[in-house]
């Protein structure tokens, strides 16, 4: 293949093969290879999950240790949400922040290759510990002390891979949050940005303000085991609940750091396809800036259960319960849009309307989880991993996929096969469903999470969530098959795309070449 | 198979029952529910549950219902044209308001129970639980009972990888222990939870929630049963290996009979039972084994008596059986029963024993610090040590002939 071919290619001499990628400054490329690593990690985490499915089909144990499995939940959760989860999303935000805002690339270019390359060392150690002696991390994504103390040789590993991921996103945040300030278009102000570059805003503060707190809380951790300190240690004069305060104070805004660019995404898609301006944009923004602000006062509300005052269990309540006014709002602007608009059903709406759907669904059980007399019965029941299933797969992962097959045409200039896409949907849909509604009954009916063999009356309702757990898995096979021959060929996309298109990254032509806007659009 | 089908499609049919808000009783006996429980308190977070739930599904109606009622007419297929308007402060601030009513009205009853739950005065009774890797240990602080819960042997022969055994033939299978938790009927327990080495989690749906027992803390809960009967639950907090194999078991009697278990229990001066913890064992604080079946270990108690051993020193036989059964109970969760230990999650083997008789002491009674392994000495009297140890170092591919004593056990301590 030569460069010449490629128009694109003009701005000299370019390394090719694998040094392009490696020394690419390039916000496109970088985004590409977030994107292609957040789907890589998508199947590694994925197989993790099939393990535990399918020790859980049956009860009693058939397949694995129980120690084995403690690692497969936690290193599934782990490569989830910090290997496949927020690297798509800030691959998606490289890609389209300074399409969607008229930028030449993002403001800090080698920053911006560092924070990608990071990755795929921090998951290298990570994944390395399977091998170890003593095995990978098994005491939760959570990591409470003091079990996690107990961790073997992995230790060092997790703590060193988790300080990496966490530098990653920070400078990923900084990045993002320079390049949206200062490299928008002429004419266009504040209130002007595309929905999905404000989520991405407002996100990357909320990244900057917690990835140091959790950064801070492992490192504690670290001086605990190796240098004799006792910040969690009780025999010491430590607290091991400061530290559940500490990692909730980061872990609840990293919630919404998984879910707020979701709402971005939803925010463009629905109102393209529904040929119809998003209904209360000014809300739309307020809200999300809500619920990033309260995200900081809710965290205890996943700690009811360590024995804290009354004062402060009625507190995290209420602040809890408030997340549900500007949630709502969106949810209701998102149906507000809809209405009365003239649809179309292409791949990326069905995942938007199944996005608004299921969140939803999540939504409502996370209203229940905060009513604290019933959340000490749902607390760390199959009730919460329903929950935040729910808000996390039909919620963020379909938010994603909805993204990709939504800006695909204009990344790689073909449609992608909308046949394969509706199928790829409905199987999706469908089985995630399957997989995550029975979790909620056997919850309620009492059965823990994170245990490798259960009582016999769980039974069927686990062996219904294995079967859909397969079936799900496999589907995502064909998306990435998708993906794959969409960047090889196929039907030309024009530059707008789709029909009902708004915004500037529809101004460029399909595919987008490597450079675009060298002179600054003007908005009017 | 075909049966198991229909009790599939019975329960699904049950969960859509539920969604469209049906009458409790209609799906309460297929476990796809909060249970009521046996508790005051426990009906009252179920009527929280199904009142909170019911507005979820009452909200879930009408913005799905506009939602789908908009896929079906608004859709460009049937030829509308898209409306051009983009916002309406009105609606929005009705649509703002609404919820806000919604959660306040939420929030009363809710805040009105939980102050109820977090009343723990006027106690009729205590008992204080320390959660360890992994069992729970009961200990009344009124009566002097104290004793271990062990997942009961039946289920820990059925849950081992690769057991042969049909989980489906053993009852109340991961949910049953060797020593419940004994209390009467309509009194008001008061538990004080703590931990001996990680956080774990007590809990018993009947009775409305869980706490966390957490070392360092002395946390309470307490419950009022108001129907006797034997009520279930596991440990809810992820504890390590073995976390999902350490039930909660407690058993509500009437008042007369709780007597009577009180009485038949409780430690008598200078009336050991048959399998003591040994009138050698310097702590007096230990009235281990209370139940009517004193030996926890399975398959103990006949053997265990009829090798009643010498007051003072054990014989390598005597050593080895009960130690059998002591290594069985408390080592083969992590060390396997048969000492091979499980080398790749950490836990090291002990068929083929490297360790000299000092440290081996030293590291039973101690424990190792930042691994799982415990320390016994709190746990186990110098007796039982003693002839665990002896056990250790003679069975398998060991052949060392050492004979530790319950002194032996004392000078390490």
């Amino acid at each position: 293949m030569s460069t010449a071919t490629h128009a694109e290619h003009d701005h000299g001499h370019h390394p090719t093969g694998f040094m392009r990628w490696l020394t690419t400054t390039n916000h496109k490329d970088i985004g590409t290879m977030y994107l292609v690593f957040s789907l890589v990690m998508f199947f590694v985490g994925g197989a993790m999950a099939l393990v535990i499915r399918t020790e859980l089909f049956q009860p009693g144990l058939q397949f694995v240790d129980p120690a084995f499995f403690n690692q497969m939940t936690t290193m599934h959760a782990l490569i989830m949400i910090f290997g496949a989860v927020m690297p798509a999303f800030v691959g998606l935000a490289n890609w389209m922040v300074p399409l969607q805002i008229g930028a030449p690339d993002m403001a800090l270019p080698r920053l911006n290759n560092w924070s990608f390359w990071i990755l795929p060392f921090a998951f290298s150690l990570l994944l390395l510990t399977l091998f170890l002696p003593g095995g990978a991390p098994a005491s939760g994504w959570t990591m409470y002390p003091p079990l996690v103390l107990q961790t073997g040789d992995a230790f060092p590993f997790l703590i060193f891979s988790i300080h990496l991921m966490g530098l990653s996103s920070i400078m990923g945040a900084i990045n993002i949050i320079v390049t949206i300030m200062n490299m928008r278009a002429p004419g266009m102000g504040l209130l002007k940005m595309p929905l999905f570059v404000w989520s991405w805003l407002i996100t990357a503060y909320l990244l900057i303000l917690v990835m140091p707190v959790l950064a801070g809380a492992v490192t504690m951790l670290l001086t605990d085991k190796y240098f004799g300190t006792s910040f969690f240690a009780a025999a010491g004069g430590g607290d091991p609940v400061m530290f559940q305060h500490i990692f909730w104070f980061f872990g609840h805004p990293e919630v919404y750091i998984m879910i707020l660019p979701a709402f971005g995404i939803i925010s463009e898609i629905i109102p393209t396809f529904a040929r119809k301006p998003i209904f209360g944009y000014a809300a739309m923004v307020y809200a999300t800036a809500s619920i990033a602000f309260l995200s900081f006062i809710v965290w205890a509300h996943h700690m009811f259960t360590v024995g804290m005052p009354l004062a402060g269990q009625l507190f995290f309540m209420f602040s809890t319960m408030l997340i549900a006014v500007p949630t709502g709002v969106k949810v209701f602007n998102w149906v507000a849009t809809m209405w009365r608009g003239s649809m179309t059903f292409e791949t990326p709406m069905l995942f938007a309307l199944a996005f608004v759907f299921l969140f939803t669904i999540g939504g409502f059980s996370g209203l229940m989880l905060a009513i604290v007399p019933a959340d000490l019965q749902y607390h760390d029941s199959y009730f919460v991993v329903a929950h935040f299933h729910y808000v996390l797969v039909p919620g963020a992962v379909f938010a994603i996929m909805a993204g990709v097959y939504y800006w695909l045409p204009k990344w790689t200039g073909n449609m992608y096969n909308e046949k394969m896409g509706k199928l790829h949907f409905w199987l999706t849909a469908i089985s995630v469903n399957l997989t995550f509604f029975p979790m909620h009954f056997v919850g309620l009916a009492g059965m823990p999470r994170r245990i490798p063999d259960y009582a016999t009356q769980f039974a069927d309702f686990n062996a219904i969530a294995t079967v859909g757990a397969f079936v799900f898995g496999f589907s995502q096979l064909m998306f990435a098959w998708n993906v794959y021959r969409c960047a090889k060929g196929g039907e030309k996309a024009t530059a707008e795309v789709w029909e009902g298109s708004h915004g500037l990254e529809w101004t460029v032509p399909s595919p987008a070449p490597l450079h675009t806007f060298d002179t600054p659009p003007v908005v009017k | 198979m075909s049966r198991t089908t229909s009790r599939w499609i019975g329960r699904i049919a049950a969960a859509a029952g539920s969604a469209l808000a049906v009458p409790a009783s209609a799906w309460a006996d297929w476990a796809v529910n909060m249970p009521r429980g046996a508790t005051a308190i426990s009906g009252e977070v179920y009527q929280l549950h199904m009142l909170i739930f019911g507005v979820c599904v009452a909200i879930a109606v009408i913005v799905f219902g506009a939602m789908i009622w908009s896929i079906f007419y608004h859709r460009k297929s049937r030829g509308v044209e898209p409306a051009k308007f983009s916002h309406s402060t009105k609606v929005e601030i009705v649509w703002t308001t609404i919820p806000i009513v919604i959660l306040i009205a939420m929030a009363v009853p809710a805040a009105d129970t939980l102050v109820r739950m977090e009343d723990t005065r006027d106690s009729d009774m205590s008992v204080k639980i320390t959660g360890y890797q992994w069992k729970w240990e009961y200990e009344y602080l009124d009566e002097g009972i104290r004793f271990f819960s062990n997942l009961a042997p039946e289920s820990n022969r059925a849950r081992q990888l690769g057991s042969g055994i049909d989980p489906r033939t053993v009852e109340n299978y991961l949910l049953d222990v060797d020593n419940p938790l004994v209390v009467p009927v309509g009194a008001k327990v008061r538990l004080l939870l703590t931990s001996n080495d990680v956080i774990h989690s007590w809990w018993v749906p009947d009775f409305g929630g869980k706490k966390d027992a957490i070392p360092g803390y002395i946390n309470e809960f307490w419950f009022e049963a108001e129907r006797p009967g034997t009520y279930r639950g596991q440990c809810a907090e992820l504890c390590g290996r073995d976390h999902g194999f350490m039930p909660v078991v407690v058993e509500v009697l009437p008042v007369a009979e709780y007597e009577v278990w009180l009485s038949d229990n409780a430690p008598a001066p200078q009336a050991e039972p048959a399998v003591s913890t040994a009138a050698a064992a310097p702590a007096p604080a230990e009235a281990s084994a209370p139940t009517p079946a004193p030996t926890a270990a399975p398959e103990a108690g006949a053997e265990g008596q009829a090798a009643a051993p010498a007051e003072d020193g054990m014989t390598l036989e005597q050593a080895m059986s009960q130690g059998r059964n002591l290594h069985v109970q408390h080592c083969s969760a992590c060390h396997q029963a048969d000492g091979s230990g499980l080398p790749a999650a950490g836990f090291p083997a002990l068929d083929k024993l490297a360790v000299g008789l000092e440290e081996h002491l030293q590291l039973v009674v101690h424990g190792r610090d930042g691994t799982a392994m415990a320390a016994f000495g709190p746990q186990l009297s110098d007796r039982e040590i003693a002839a665990t140890i002896t056990y250790q170092r003679n069975a398998w591919d060991n052949e060392t002939g050492d004979v530790v004593q319950p002194d032996d056990v004392a000078a390490v301590r």
